[in-house]
Parts: C-alpha cells; sequence; structure tokens
C-alpha cells in the first residue's frame, strides 16, 4: 500500500486517496474550436508509460482535495507531490 | 501409552501438563509446549500423509515453517482447517487432525499406485496428457486432477471465527527474535526508538535455544530470555510471538499474522482467532535467520528423512528422540551438532560427512565422544517404505563423481545437513536485488530498495560473534537516525565454536543401474528426474522451469528445495548459479488464512448501514427493507398478508388517486455556494443555468467528457449565490467528486465551494392529487397555491415551529412537493405528515411503488443511465443547449452519437396485455430466426402499470423513434419467455405532464 504526503493533511495511506488519471491532460478550453483528433487525445489518448508518472489522486476520505503525484509507475516510487494548482518546476 | 520417543528429562516443554489429542482417530499423548509434530514424533508416529503426486509415505522433514509435507487437516471447536503444518501447530487438550491427500487411509492408499505409474507422470504432465481429446477436459480429467490433487480440504461451513485487522507505524520492525533480531531490537530500544519484534514461534530466542553458546556467561537460551523479559517492560517496544511477518509492500508497509487463538482449544470469548497488523515501519530489519539445506539422495523423502536441524531442535526444545539408531549425513560442521546431541543423550550416532579430512573444534569434540565418523561418504539411498529401516552408504570419490561398493547399514533416521540457505524471501519481497555469496553457495540480500537491511544468518553470516556485532550496530546506528539518541551498550563476551569450511557437495550421483527417485522439491514432488526432463523439452530460463515442473511453488515457496533446484539447473546448463538466477519470491511466505485476510469485513459488516431518520417509523410500520447502495430504504409497507407485488400496486394507486408519502433522504444533495455557482452549474450541465431566478428549481443532465450521461437532477437556486443539488442516491459520492475535480483542477479560477449535505437534511416526497390539500394543513401560514408556489417552485416554510424547505418537484409525474427537514427533525416531520394526512387517506409508499410510478411516467433513473446512454437515447435532447459549451459537448458530433438510427428509450406493453415482462429482456424481430438472434434493444425497467392495470417496461431500441407501433418480441431465456409485444411511447401516463403543474 502505498504511502502518499497529501501537501494538506501529510503522509497518509494509500487507501484513503482514489486514483484520477494523468495529470498533464489539459482540458481543452470551453467555446474553442479543436480538431476531433485533439479531443479525441483529451478524451481517451493516455500515454500509460513507465517510469516518472505526474498524476492525480482525490484525498478523498480526507481533505477532499485533488493532489498532483510525481510517482514512478514502475517502483511506485513517489519523488514529490503537490497542490492541484501548484506551479512544477521540471 | 508412553511416549517411547521422550527423554526422561530436557527440553522447555512443560512435563506437568500431559495433553490428549487424537491424529487419525487413534488418542495420543503429550505435553504442553509440544507442537503436534513433536508430539506425534514422540509416540513413535512418523507417517503423516501421502505426497501431492505420487502418493508416497510423507513423515516431517523439518521443525517449523521449513517443514514441507506434514500438513494436516486440523479440526478444533467443531471448525475444521485445511494445509496445517504439524510442526508449527502447538499441541492442545483435545486436538485432533487427519492426514490428507491419502484415501481410504495414510497406511493404504489407493492413489499410490502412481508410484507405480510415475513414469507417466513425468514433468508437465497434466499438460501432455490431459491435451486431448479437448471435450474430455470437463467431464473427465478435470474431475480427476480435482480429486487427485490438492492437500486439504475447506470446511464449506461459515467461519464463525472472529478476525481482526490492526494498523500499526513503527520506528523499527524487527522480523524474528534470534540473535541479530534481538540484539538490533535491544539496542534500538535502549535508544527510545519505537520497536516491534515479531516471532513466528511460540519461543523467543531462534537459533540460540538450540545451539551450544555462551553469551555473556550465560548460556544463549538465557540470555534470550533476559532480554525478551527486559524489553516485554519497555513502553517503546512491542514484543510479538506467534507472529510472522509475511509480507513486505510498498513504501515500508509489512504485514503480519498473529495467530492469537491457534494454540488454544478455543478461542476466548471476545478475542480474535487471528490478527492480521499492517505495519507502516521507518525501518525494517529482516533477521529471519536461515534454514538447513538437503542433500539430495536416492529416497530422500522416506519417513526418517529430515533435516538434521529439526532432529536437534526436536532434542532441545521438546526432549523429543526422532530415532535411537540415527545416521547424520552432512557435508559441514552442522550435522556434529546433531549427532553429538544424541550422544549426550546416550544414543550413538554414526556420521558420514562427505569431506575427505575436515578439521575443526567441533570434530574434535565429536571425535573425543567416540562418535562413529566417516569421511567421504555418502548415502545413496534410503531403504524402507513407511519408515527408513536402513542405509545405502558408499564412499564417494574426491571428485565427488563416483560410488564405491554400496553397503548397507542398519538406522532409523537420517539427519542431512547440506549447509544453510539465507531466508531472503522478505528482503525480496520488497524489491531488493539479491547477490550470489560463493562461499555459501545461496543468494543474499544486495542493495536494498526500500529502509529494510538485513541481518545475521540470513545475510549470509554464520558466526553468532558477527551477527551480534553487526545487529547491535545496526540497531543503534538506525534508531539514532531516528531519536538523535546514542545509548551505547557494552557488547557481551560471546564463546562459540568455530565451524570449518563446507563442502559444495548437494547431489548424490545414481548407482549403476538404479533410477531412485532423489527429490528437490518435497511438497509438489518434483524430483531430479523432472528437472532434467524439462531442460531437454528445451525449458530455459527458471521461471518456465518453475512453472512447467512446478518446483518451489506452492505454500511452500522453495524453503528447502530452491537452491538444490538452482545448482541442478546450473550443473546441466553448465552455468554459474548466479547465471541461471533465483524465481521471484512472492508473499506470503507462509499461508495466511482467508479469514485473517478478510477481518472483520465480513457480511454486513463489509460496508457501513446508512439509515434514515425516518427508519425506526419504517421498522414499526412493516416495512420491508431493500439495499439501495449503502442505504436502506423500505421497499414497501407490508399490510396484511400482502406480497410486494400487492403491496405496491396499493401504495402506487394511492399516490394516483390520494396522496402518498415517501422517504427520499437517501437522494444526494450538495450545497453549492459562491459568486460563480451558477457559472459552474452552467458548465457542468447540459442546459442553461445563469437565468434561473432565486427560489426556482430547475432540472438538469450533466454528461462525462466521452459524452456519456452521467447523472441527473433537480437544483434549486436558494438566494443569489447559493444553491441546492440532488443527485440520484447512486451517483451522489461520484458527482461530488466530480464537482470537486473540475472546481480544483480545472477551472480553479471559479469562485464556488461544494459540500456534501446528504446527510443533513431528511426529505419527504408528498405526491398525489391531494398532496396540496396534505400541504395546506403542515403549513398554514405558508402560501402552497398553484400561484405561491408554482410547478418548480421553491420556498422556505415552518413547520409547526421547524425551519423546512418546499421544492415542488416530481418525480412520480403527480402534483408532487419535496419537504426537507434537518436531519433531527426527520421523525417529527414525517409523524406530522402521516397525522395530518389521514383525511387525505395519505399512505407511504416504497421504493417499489416509486419505480411504477416514474416507469409508467417514462421518467429515467439508474438503469436508463447505465453508463451507456447519451441525452438521446433517453429522450434527454432537449435539455442540450446549442448556445453554450458544457462538460462532454464536443463528444455529441461523434458518429455514433449522430446516426440515424440511434437507440431510443421506448415504452412495451405485452399484446395479451397481461404477461409481465422480465427486466433485462432482449428486443428481437423475429422470435424463431436462428441463433444467435438478433437484439434490437433491452427491457430496461418493468412494472404494472397502476394507471392501465397492464404491465408496462420502458427499453432501450434501437431506431427507437421510428419504432412507435411496431410488434416485436421479448425474449427471456433466463425465464424462458417469448412475449410478443407492442412499442409505444415512453410517457404513457400523462404525456403532456399536466398534472404536476395542476
Amino acid at each position: 500500500m502505498l504511502h502518499i504526503k497529501c501537501p494538506y493533511c501529510g503522509m497518509r495511506s494509500q487507501n484513503e486517496f482514489s486514483y484520477g488519471g494523468d495529470a498533464s491532460v489539459k482540458r481543452p478550453e470551453l467555446n474553442k474550436e479543436i480538431s476531433d483528433e485533439e479531443w479525441d487525445n483529451f478524451v481517451y489518448n493516455r500515454k500509460s508509460l513507465r517510469g516518472k508518472h505526474l498524476e492525480l489522486w482525490q484525498h478523498l476520505s480526507g481533505c477532499r482535495q485533488w493532489i498532483k503525484v510525481e510517482r514512478d509507475t514502475a517502483t511506485h516510487e513517489i519523488f514529490n507531490t503537490y497542490k492541484a494548482d501548484e506551479e512544477i518546476s521540471q | 501409552m508412553t511416549q517411547k520417543f521422550r527423554l526422561e528429562n530436557g527440553g522447555l516443554i512443560n512435563r506437568d501438563k500431559k495433553l490428549s489429542f487424537k491424529f487419525n482417530g487413534k488418542t495420543h499423548y503429550g505435553y504442553e509446549g509440544d507442537t503436534l509434530a513433536s508430539a506425534l514424533i514422540a509416540n513413535g508416529v512418523h507417517l503423516v500423509g501421502r505426497s501431492f503426486k505420487y502418493h508416497r509415505p510423507r513423515g516431517f522433514f523439518g521443525a517449523g515453517v521449513d517443514e514441507p509435507y506434514a500438513i494436516v487437516q486440523l479440526y478444533r471447536n467443531n471448525e475444521t482447517e485445511p494445509n496445517i503444518k504439524a510442526t508449527e501447530q502447538e499441541l492442545f487438550e483435545g486436538l485432533e487432525a487427519k492426514s490428507v491427500n491419502c484415501w481410504p487411509s495414510v497406511n493404504f492408499d489407493i492413489g499410490a499406485i502412481n508410484n507405480f505409474l510415475k513414469i507417466f507422470l513425468p514433468a508437465g504432465f497434466y499438460y501432455k496428457t490431459f491435451m486431448w481429446p479437448k471435450s474430455f477436459w470437463y467431464r473427465i480429467y478435470e474431475p480427476f486432477i480435482r480429486k487427485a490433487a490438492g492437500l486439504g480440504v475447506a470446511s464449506t461451513k461459515h467461519d464463525k471465527e472472529r478476525y481482526e485487522h490492526k494498523y500499526e507505524y513503527c520506528d523499527l520492525l524487527i522480523a524474528g527474535s534470534g540473535p541479530s533480531g534481538l540484539a538490533s531490537a535491544y539496542a534500538a530500544a535502549k535508544n527510545g526508538a519505537r520497536v516491534i519484534l515479531a516471532e513466528d514461534k511460540p519461543r523467543f530466542g531462534g537459533s540460540l535455544l538450540t545451539s551450544d553458546v555462551n553469551i555473556g556467561n550465560q548460556s544463549g537460551e538465557d540470555w534470550a530470555n533476559g532480554i525478551i523479559a527486559e524489553l516485554k517492560e519497555m513502553p517503546n517496544v512491542v514484543v510479538k510471538n506467534r507472529s510472522q511477518v509475511f509480507g513486505y509492500y510498498d513504501h515500508n508497509m509489512l504485514v503480519m499474522s498473529e495467530k492469537v487463538s491457534d494454540h488454544l482449544p478455543k478461542t476466548k470469548k471476545h478475542h480474535p482467532k487471528q490478527r492480521l497488523w499492517y505495519i507502516r515501519a521507518k525501518e525494517v530489519l529482516i533477521s529471519s535467520g536461515s534454514i538447513e539445506r538437503p542433500i539430495v539422495f536416492g529416497n530422500n523423502d522416506t519417513p526418517g528423512v529430515m533435516l538434521s536441524s529439526a532432529a536437534k531442535e526436536y532434542l532441545k526444545v521438546y526432549g523429543v528422540l526422532v530415532g535411537k539408531n540415527p545416521l547424520v549425513f552432512t557435508n559441514n560442521d552442522s550435522g556434529y551438532e546433531t549427532a553429538i546431541e544424541f550422544k549426550k543423550n546416550g544414543i550413538n550416532p554414526i556420521i558420514l560427512d562427505t569431506r575427505v579430512n575436515p578439521q575443526s573444534e567441533i570434530i574434535d569434540e565429536a571425535i573425543n565422544l567416540g562418535i562413529k565418523i566417516k569421511f567421504s561418504y555418502v548415502v545413496v539411498a534410503a531403504q524402507g517404505y513407511k519408515k527408513v529401516c536402513s542405509a545405502d552408504i558408499a564412499k564417494i570419490s574426491d571428485n565427488k563423481k563416483q560410488l564405491g561398493t554400496i553397503e548397507n547399514i542398519k538406522c532409523d533416521c537420517i539427519c542431512v545437513s547440506g549447509f544453510w540457505t539465507p531466508t531472503i524471501h522478505l528482503a525480496s519481497q520488497s524489491g531488493n536485488k539479491t547477490k550470489f555469496k560463493e562461499e555459501i553457495d545461496a543468494f543474499v540480500p544486495g542493495t536494498s530498495k526500500q529502509n529494510e537491511t538485513t541481518l545475521g544468518a540470513a545475510n549470509g553470516i554464520f558466526t553468532l560473534e558477527e551477527t551480534l556485532k553487526s545487529s547491535f550496530t545496526a540497531g543503534q546506528d538506525l534508531s539514532k537516525k531516528i531519536t538523535n539518541k546514542d545509548n551505547k551498550i557494552s557488547f557481551p563476551n560471546v564463546v562459540e565454536k568455530i565451524s570449518s569450511q563446507h563442502d559444495k557437495f548437494w547431489c548424490v550421483p545414481l548407482p549403476k543401474g538404479k533410477n531412485y527417485k532423489r527429490f528437490l522439491d518435497f511438497q509438489n514432488d518434483v524430483a531430479v528426474s523432472d528437472i532434467e526432463i524439462a531442460l531437454k523439452e528445451g525449458y530455459r530460463s527458471i521461471e518456465h522451469v518453475k512453472r512447467y515442473t512446478t518446483l518451489g511453488m506452492a505454500t511452500d515457496q522453495g524453503k528447502t528445495s530452491n537452491l538444490n533446484g538452482l545448482q541442478l539447473v546450473s550443473d546441466i546448463e553448465n552455468k554459474v548459479v548466479p547465471a541461471v538466477g533465483h524465481t521471484t519470491f512472492r508473499p506470503p511466505y507462509t499461508p495466511i488464512s482467508i479469514g485473517a485476510i478478510v477481518g472483520r469485513e465480513v457480511g454486513k459488516h463489509s460496508k457501513p448501514t446508512r439509515k434514515s431518520p425516518m427508519h425506526s417509523w419504517h421498522e414499526k410500520n412493516n416495512a420491508v427493507f431493500v439495499d439501495a447502495g449503502v442505504w436502506l430504504r423500505p421497499r414497501y409497507y407490508k399490510q396484511g398478508n400482502e406480497n410486494l407485488f400487492e403491496a405496491s400496486k396499493r401504495e402506487a394507486k394511492n399516490v394516483r388517486t390520494n396522496v402518498g408519502v415517501c422517504d427520499v433522504t437517501t437522494l444526494g444533495k450538495i450545497d453549492i455556494k459562491g459568486p460563480d455557482a451558477a457559472e459552474l452549474l452552467n458548465r457542468v450541465y447540459t442546459n442553461a443555468w445563469l437565468k434561473l431566478p432565486v427560489g426556482k428549481a430547475r432540472y438538469g443532465v450533466m454528461l462525462r467528457e466521452d459524452g456519456i450521461v452521467m447523472d441527473d437532477g433537480t437544483t434549486t437556486r436558494i438566494s443569489e449565490n447559493h444553491y441546492h443539488m440532488t443527485t440520484t442516491t447512486a451517483q451522489a459520492a461520484n458527482v461530488l467528486s466530480h464537482l470537486e475535480y473540475y472546481l480544483q483542477v480545472v477551472w480553479p479560477e471559479l469562485n464556488v465551494n461544494v459540500v456534501s449535505t446528504t446527510e443533513q437534511w431528511a426529505g419527504a416526497a408528498i405526491a398525489g392529487p391531494k398532496s396540496r390539500k396534505l400541504l395546506e394543513k403542515l403549513f398554514p401560514n405558508n402560501d402552497v397555491s398553484n400561484e405561491g408556489l408554482p410547478f418548480m417552485g421553491y420556498t422556505e416554510a415552518e413547520l409547526f415551529g421547524v425551519k423546512a424547505r418546499i421544492f415542488r418537484i416530481s418525480f412520480s409525474g403527480e402534483l408532487a412537493y419535496e419537504v426537507n427537514v434537518e436531519s433531527d427533525n426527520g421523525q417529527f416531520m414525517w409523524e406530522k405528515i402521516i397525522e395530518l394526512g389521514q383525511e387525505f387517506q395519505v399512505q407511504p409508499y416504497g421504493t417499489e411503488a416509486l419505480s411504477t410510478l416514474r416507469i409508467e411516467m417514462g421518467h429515467v433513473a439508474g438503469s436508463e443511465l447505465d453508463g451507456r446512454t447519451i441525452s438521446y437515447d433517453t429522450s434527454l435532447e432537449g435539455l442540450i443547449s446549442k448556445k453554450k459549451d458544457f462538460i462532454g459537448k464536443r463528444s455529441l458530433n461523434r458518429e455514433a452519437f449522430t446516426s440515424g438510427d440511434r437507440q431510443k428509450i421506448v415504452g412495451v406493453v405485452p399484446l395479451d396485455k397481461k404477461t409481465s415482462i422480465p427486466e433485462g429482456s432482449h428486443l428481437v424481430k423475429d422470435a424463431k430466426a436462428p441463433l444467435p438472434n438478433k437484439k434490437l434493444g433491452h427491457i430496461s425497467a418493468s412494472c404494472w402499470s397502476v394507471e392501465y392495470d397492464n404491465p408496462f417496461s420502458l427499453a432501450i431500441l434501437k431506431d427507437g423513434k421510428n419504432m412507435i407501433g411496431e410488434k416485436l418480441f421479448v425474449m427471456s431465456p433466463l425465464k424462458n419467455k417469448v412475449i410478443p409485444v407492442e412499442i409505444v411511447s415512453s410517457h404513457y401516463v400523462d404525456p403532456k405532464g399536466e398534472r404536476v403543474r395542476s
């Protein structure tokens, strides 16, 4: 079971969180004309990569905040966690 | 009955307490502190079971967790448990156990014919033999294999025992209480660290209980007892015996199984049988020790062949002789320790040492005691069927290839020592890349991946002094990092005998003309010849060899077989062992009962039960409840001898003619506040929300980004920046997360707060033509006229001094209102409604009547919004705004969503107006068409229309828009029904929606 540092609550067990997918996906702006391909990429296509992955989790049974977690998908190592609106310098 | 193999004195058992137990129906006696194994051996019982594949007689091989085959079926307190290791099960008064894997009895086992048919049961025989003809698999092969295989029988009864889960945090978790575990725990505890020390056996001390050493002028056992006593007194230390740390998971989470009551005849009241500990440790010290490795020789599975360390443990811990005429077969000094122990108890062992001329303190001691030793000798084969009666032995050449003349010597047990294998399972599970240590022919942990350190024998360190030194240091250093304390501990003086180098010999060659089975894996019946066949057939990867031959699989996880298997593969392949590599060690290290894994989350305990504030009223009024998600809701209120059908019909009819009241507390409610609340709703729902006036409710549908309908419900504008959203019962949690996601991640610039208020409000739906009259009685000071409170209107009101909210919304399609009060006042509200509604014939109605009412109105619910339908399919496309963007809108022009013959909701009525239609049935054009008959749609919900008194269903039908008036067939192979039906509008009752506005 992963141990995730919620930026608001501190270290908590994985069973308090729910997974929310790739955090690098940006929703296209409302009312913006975009191609089918762009929309398709937003709704369906994910990289499913092996290694460092920035992903969303929600601290569901805690503060209910959505957070960003930088995790290695192969080793489960967590490098860092951020608030949802935090700027991340890569 | 005397215990013929019990010594007069000695051992750590309590000789004052004699216990009786039954094995295979026969009564025996043992002592408190015995295991089932030690008690059986004391009584001369060595035949405990039959082997997995060949049904060969099997006895005891180890004395603890290392045991591969002394597995029994245990009977305790009228329950039965399979796969119990006799070497781990502590004896209690009245214990009953039976052999497994044999029929009709362990002494005469019909399956043993497999032993003579073994030529037909080579490696991979399942794959080869049972492949064809294909049709034989289910009828003949599988039942046969199921009967033949398996080690025990699972109980089919409900397990009444209690199992608990516990979550714990600590600075250091130490797995194993041998010398390294005790030393590191002691040092860390003295530094103030929070320590958990776990020992899988009942007694602490590990190898100190059986080895002839001296620490600080005390025997190993006394030193261990002293340390444990001190640790138990310390508030920062938890010391647990009968507790196996069996799994090492991510982020230093380890799981430990504590056997709280398995050693007792019966679990004490209010105690669990077992407890599973989830431990998050800052540092983990693995002090799991090592397991003696067998030497492979002919018939080495015969009862009476066992590990020399096990023989020593039976002697020193239990005061039991495994034989009175022992042969010790060793390639290192450990066998000598066992032989010396025999000799000290008046038994004359013979030692066969594979080495040519080894020299050490301990060998000298054996010689001085007059023990007979044969150097350069090996056991070629054990003789005897159900028990060893002699051994074929021979001199072996210096290159270990040629055997001399075979001699036969009498013996009643063969104690084998092929050196030691560190127990690296936990380290490997943590992700540690293990490395091969040439000097000990075994793998040891390499670079740590998590915060784990392996100590002592588990790390390949076999001298006590070095083990203690490195363990004290590890405990001290790791705790210092955490507590910043540095209490130095003086290192005790250690006296031990130094061993000589072991011989890298592990397998005795077959003599000419003999084809003895030489077993590698005793639990899975894998012999040398099986591995040879697998390699001959082209299996190369050790992972493939494992699966093809079953080497190292199942509950044993290769504890005694792993390294010899690797040696064999590397010998044949002409590789070195590290090049072959080892297979993955998987948790659990030892079998864990399903009960312990499940814990207390059984039946109704598996999730919380939510009840509305009016629950006790429902109970008192004969409500029959149904699970709605985690909620308990009244399904119907039983009157007299009514059944579900009659009651729900009565209740629904009463709503259509008079007035009914339904508990709608379970509906999801979300409070939405903030200056951008309207903007959020406008983006979330498909229809327009910016111009909704204060005091008005609106129905809305929300989509997922892929265009599928997610949920529907009404939202009411309470005040300028304050909205009250309702969701379906089932989707309440998802909708809240959905809103939070968009507010926090996608549009953080929106100034809105959302919070669930589902449990803060009790809700009652008052529906029916007389509902306004009832409302006038309930709220005499409020204007509830059609003008004062029109359809989709909202007002705050006072219910006899209690604050209330009235929404004029309707799910039943009748004139209806929903009244909310704070939860604490729910019961009061409900009773007032019932009381004042008497003159209007008010009746409560349950979910079944609620469904009937909404179905015949064509209102959609969860069975239509099933995660596969879009707005068009459920006739909600009128609510899609063309002027604004919203979540999921861009998906709606997908080709599949816009095609002309898209599915749509319709009504279905049986032609005979009598036959009710099973939900989930398929709609087809031709009932007699050959299978697979093309499905045009499915029945999503069915009811008995109270308006027309005939069955009515909703269906999602292909090209439903153009199908009204068509005649189709409903087919339900499940119910064996074919029903001719007519397709009608889904709005079966009041299609213009006049009643809700009346």
